[in-house]
């Protein structure tokens, strides 16, 4: 053998590693691994979001040995999971919320990047795999959701696959494929399952390119600035192994009250009727997670065309569709949006406030979604989503311009007042 | 892509054609890329409607039960179909608009009631009072209500969509409400006066 690598291991994990340097790796990157020493609690997310993953895919597999894909039988065999199959309630309530909690945890972990600035300059490549890994869930939930084929799954299935005929000429032949009939039927449960089952596995792997950038580049921390010495970093083991296990045992807490106080809390009750493709039921509703994304689409209202003709070129339908993707897309440009040097909210006075904002924004617009497009809520849906876009489109670029940042600290050590 | 990469190709004293290696090089990339496509198309074909699904593509209905003013829903590609026996008003009502507000005026999508109803025929006799739709709404597919007689049957008295709130006209024609089309036409015939075939 060739190999320059020299392990530092002995017996057999030297043996091995010496072939395979798997544990000098580990050692390096969640070992030894250079980390900020002034993390606080908003840097445990990433952490329970990979929990969430392993967890999704561990009960899913699970579940998956217990469901059958059948329009005729899914909701049976999701029912005798629930009264039957030992601990087959556990399981399914875990993986139903889940999904909430996993959703939960990466919404914080995504505002924390956006409040601290972490998607700026070296680590653009680093936020724009987050912002894929993000659409790949909402796929990956979607699709979940419609498995058990109760009311809501057939209704949200058929309200969203519709969505596509909005893209002009092709949109319905694609509508027909996507479907594989003239309806949310059974070819179209067994595709999503399929894909419920492979998604999550891509989601592993751009999780892996994830982090595998982030360790090119260094985790940032709360100061927004590099450290510049080892006395701004503590080694990764013991320090933040110790507190992202306590954050996610306090994460896990909040969630075992879901399971097991108030399992269909999050859910809608309407699912729990088998689907009825004859029947829409009086209120769709998406689960929350969607619900601000839900309002965005909704909200768009006319059709844009040309004056005094017939011709339209944007229907209310394509316009909410393009509103809707280009909500989450927007992420994908964010770190060319914002130019200011600075990247912690912490000493931008101005950002911090417009920060808070947004996400009150955010909330507000999931509030509509929930709400029937009637009314007040309309209009109020609308002002909702053109501040979203302002806040992206104008108020960030501004800001970058002409906000005056506060004096940013030498180093983090010197920031705290430790390690000097 | 130079040539020049690959120096061993060229005889000594000789340089290599240029041309030729491009020629190649682009003919066995286009090549490949006609091969993958082909390749790829029965991925993508399989995923459209099967031959069973398709097969599944009539249906035939009797309509002697249906009195004036009554509605049934059948099943048809796994899609209810409405069936409406229209009142002499309910085709008035629809007919008003036609004339009234012109043909482009006032509707969204412009139809007249006749076209609406141009299938529903046996021979040389024109029954306009079967109204046959697709009983889906045109704007993201919830289905409309205004089948039964206690449904909300919306501000022109045809159907109402509770998703979005669309409203359609006694002739299925969208007029108020977020939907871009009409209630669809599906394809029918009158096998009797009584017995239609969908599909
Ligand atoms: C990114 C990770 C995942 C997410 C966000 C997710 C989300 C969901 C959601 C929201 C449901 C509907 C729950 C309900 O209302 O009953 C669901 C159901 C299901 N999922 Fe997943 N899932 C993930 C991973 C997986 C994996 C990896 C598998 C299989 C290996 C799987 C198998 C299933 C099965 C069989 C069901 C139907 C049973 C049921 O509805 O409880 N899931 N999933
Ligand atoms: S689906 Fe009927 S109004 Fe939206």
């Amino acid at each position: 053998m060739s190999s320059k690598h020299v392990t530092s291991f002995k017996g057999i994990t030297g043996w091995i590693d010496q072939r395979l340097p798997i544990f000098t790796l580990m050692q390096n990157e969640y070992g030894s691994f250079p980390t900020p020493r002034n993390f606080n609690y908003l840097w445990n997310f990433g952490a329970i979001s990979l929990f969430m993953l392993l967890l999704m895919i561990g009960s899913g597999v699970v579940l998956a040995m217990h469901y059958t894909a059948d329009t005729h039988l899914s909701f049976n065999s999701v029912e005798r999971l629930m009264r039957d199959v030992n601990y087959g309630w556990l399981l399914r309530y875990m993986h139903m919320n889940g999904a909430s909690m996993f959703f939960l945890a990466v919404y914080i972990h995504l505002f924390r990047g956006m409040y601290y600035g972490s998607y700026k300059e070296p680590r653009e490549l680093l936020w724009i795999l987050g912002v894929l890994i993000l659409f790949l869930m909402i796929a990956t939930a979607f699709m979940g959701y419609v498995l058990p084929w109760g009311q809501m799954s057939f209704w949200a299935a058929t309200v969203i696959t519709n969505l596509m005929s909005a893209i002009p000429l092709v949109g319905d032949p694609i509508v027909t494929w996507l479907w594989g009939g003239f309806s949310v039927d059974n070819p179209t449960l067994t595709r999503f399952y399929a894909l419920h089952y492979l998604l999550p596995f891509v989601i592993f792997g751009v999780v892996f390119l994830h982090i595998a950038a982030l360790h090119v580049c260094g985790s940032n921390n709360p100061l927004g600035i590099e450290p510049k010495s080892e006395k701004d970093t503590l080694p990764f083991h013991p320090y933040y192994t110790m507190k992202d296990t306590f954050g996610l045992c306090v994460f896990l807490m909040l969630y075992a009250v879901f399971i097991f106080w108030m399992p269909n809390a999050l859910g809608h009750p309407d699912n729990s009727i088998p689907a009825n493709p004859m029947m829409t039921p009086p209120h769709i509703v998406p689960e929350w997670y969607f619900l601000p994304f839900y309002a965005i689409l909704r909200s768009f209202t006319i059709d844009i065309g040309i004056p005094f003709t017939h011709i339209v070129l944007i229907s209310s339908k394509l316009g909410g569709v393009i509103l809707m993707v280009t909500s989450i897309a927007v992420g994908f440009v964010l770190p060319w949006l914002d130019t200011s040097p600075v990247r912690s909210a912490r000493f931008r006075p101005l950002y911090r406030i417009f920060f808070w904002v947004f996400v009150a924004d955010s909330i507000l617009l999931g509030y509509l979604g929930s709400q029937p497009p009637e009314g007040i809520y309309v209009i109020i849906s609308q002002i909702a989503m053109a501040y979203y876009f302002a806040h992206f489109f104008l108020v960030i670029p501004l800001l970058s311009k002409y906000e005056k940042p506060l004096p940013v600290p030498k180093s983090i050590h010197e920031a705290i007042g430790s390690g000097a | 892509m130079s040539h020049s990469s690959n120096p061993s190709l060229a005889k000594p004293g000789q340089e290599p054609d240029p041309d030729r290696r491009d020629f190649i090089f682009i003919a066995a990339g286009a090549m490949g890329a006609v091969g993958t496509a082909v390749t790829l198309w029965p991925f993508i074909a399989s995923l459209g409607p099967a031959a069973d699904t398709l097969a599944l593509s009539t249906t035939e209905v009797d309509l002697g039960k249906v009195e004036p003013g009554q509605a049934i829903t059948v099943m048809w590609r796994g899609k209810p179909v409405f069936i409406r026996n229209r009142t002499p008003e309910d085709i008035q009502a629809a007919q008003a608009i036609d004339k009234d507000a012109g043909q482009f005026n006032g509707l969204r999508d412009p139809e007249t009631d006749e076209t609406r109803v141009k299938q529903s025929a046996f021979g040389d006799k024109k029954m306009p009072n079967w109204l046959i739709m697709v009983g889906v709404c045109t704007h993201l597919g919830c289905i409309p209500m205004g089948q039964k007689a206690t449904d909300m049957k919306g501000d022109f008295n045809g159907w109402f969509c509770p998703c979005h709130g669309s409203n359609y006209d006694t002739a299925g024609r969208i007029r108020k409400g977020p939907a871009p089309k009409n209630l669809a036409i599906p394809a029918y015939t009158f096998l009797t006066e009584t017995q239609i075939r969908i599909g």
